[in-house]
């Protein structure tokens, strides 16, 4: 049973990617396998096989099916010692670059995104940078771009903002309105959101910043490799790379790229090449 | 006894967790010789302090479970706070924040599930206390492909819910005391 279901999962991991280019095969393939099994269940197919037959003829059905494999809810300011770290350690140095590029790789549905644009601007650097929030599901994008979150996730949010050190108070750039609230445009005027996969593309920008929490962690270790080494090549020279807080570069092929610079909070800085 | 040697050790606990695992885990000789992958339901925002507490008390190496990282025998690993920790295809663990599985992020079902996936009925499954019903269904999954299923006897639990779900689930699971798993594992993991 498990056995078969284990070939099928492996035959609809490549379906998906010989048909619409979603290359899902080098992702951990026991969070894979559970994500799947939830698809097959909410979606109402008796087998694996029976999911892909859809997904195949239908393209309507892949958004649903990206819905399971992809979205990750976050929180904003999720790991407040992340974002403290960043305000203390890190921006003292970006504060001496004229134009500053951010790359939140894996930005899913945005909370990480506003978190840094309300950093950034508590320290007087966001009208000198350029984020790059960047995902491979189409649905996630707009949900960030959208930047509404249902208000009983708000209470947690400012909790976290506090612990980060945060010097304003996260009620000044949200409207709250119908059980939602609506973060401030604002926070998004120097964002740009695309799509990008880790996977399949390439560089795209340098990047003085870059974050990327808790995506890699969904990745075998040569995927992992491969992301690690486009970080270490769209990082300006002493750049910062800021991973998830049980990621880590220690079994990576490039981490003699990088030096541990706050060592903690799993953010490393791009040695001199 | 079951024909295939035993080759890993799952463990999930809740309410009650501490006293339980202190019960068991120090016991098990130096010489014990499979991987201890440990569940504990703990507060996502509390650093875990379950890692350096059995550091102090276990003749086995104890530490917090990292990702991707290759599963040694003679260790326990602990599911770090908020994240789920997996058995991969490749016998590694893994972590995730993919949504709390029963309320409760790290689950005990992800854990077992995954395990039994990887070891078959090579993988010994140990329902401990607490006060809800995650690990039933993920010692379901052990007992489903041959290992070995084993409950703490609700009666002597400090909370007999999780137990008690989890023979619900499982009739055939073995029920033992702390003292009985402690028996049990060290014979599974010192034999040979």
């Amino acid at each position: 049973m498990s056995e078969i279901e284990d070939l099928e999962i492996q035959l609809l991991l490549e379906a998906l990617f010989q048909r619409y280019h979603y290359d899902f095969r080098h992702y951990a393939r026991a969070s894979i396998k559970r994500r799947l099994i939830q698809a097959r269940l909410h979606l109402g197919f008796a087998t694996i096989s029976a999911m892909q037959d859809r997904v195949l003829h239908d393209a309507s059905m892949l958004p649903r099916l990206l819905d399971f494999l992809t979205v990750q809810v976050s929180e904003m300011f999720r790991d407040p010692t992340y974002f403290k770290a960043l305000r203390e350690k890190v921006l003292p140095h970006l504060r001496t670059y004229p134009s500053l590029k951010i790359w939140i790789a894996g930005s899913s549905t945005g909370e990480e995104v506003y978190s840094l644009a309300i950093l950034f601007k508590e320290e007087g650097l966001y009208d000198r940078t350029i984020f790059y929030a960047t995902d491979i599901n189409p649905e996630a994008l707009a949900a960030a771009e959208a930047g509404v979150y249902t208000i009983d996730r708000i209470r947690k949010f400012t909790e976290n903002h506090q612990k980060s050190g945060g010097k304003s108070s996260l009620s000044d750039y949200y409207t709250a309105a119908y059980g939602r609230a609506a973060f401030d445009k604002s926070l998004r005027d120097r964002v740009v959101f695309s799509d990008h996969s880790l996977v399949t593309d390439a560089v795209f920008a340098e990047m003085h910043l870059i974050s990327c929490r808790n995506v890699m962690i969904y990745f075998d270790r040569p995927l992992q490799d491969r992301a690690i080494g486009l970080f270490r090549d769209s990082l300006t020279r002493k750049g910062f790379l800021g991973l998830g807080s049980k990621e880590s570069l220690r079994f990576s092929s490039h981490a003699g790229a990088f030096t541990d610079f706050v060592p903690g909070e799993k953010i490393y800085q791009r040695r001199e090449p | 006894m079951s024909g295939t040697p035993i080759q890993a050790v799952a463990i999930g606990a809740s309410a009650g967790a501490v006293q339980a695992l202190l019960a068991i885990l120090p016991a098990l000789p130096a010489s014990f010789s499979l991987p201890v992958l440990v569940v504990v339901h703990v507060p996502p925002d509390r650093s875990n302090m379950l890692v350096p507490l059995f550091q102090s008390k276990c003749r086995i190496k104890v530490k917090e479970a990292e990702d991707k990282e290759p599963v040694e025998n003679g260790v326990a690993y602990f599911a770090p706070s908020d994240y789920h920790m997996l058995v991969e295809t490749d016998g590694c663990v893994a972590l995730s924040t993919d949504e709390p599985v029963n309320y409760s992020r790290p689950s005990i079902d992800v854990l077992f599930e995954s395990a039994a996936d990887y070891y078959g009925s090579a993988l010994a499954g140990v329902i401990l206390t607490g006060a809800n019903h995650d690990g039933a269904a993920g010692l379901k999954a052990v007992a489903d492909v041959g290992g070995v299923a084993i409950v703490e006897n609700p009666d002597g639990a400090y909370a007999s819910a999780m137990p008690t779900a989890a023979l619900e689930a499982t009739p055939s699971a073995r029920i033992m005391s702390h003292d009985q798993i402690v028996f049990f594992l060290s014979s599974l993991g010192t034999a040979r």
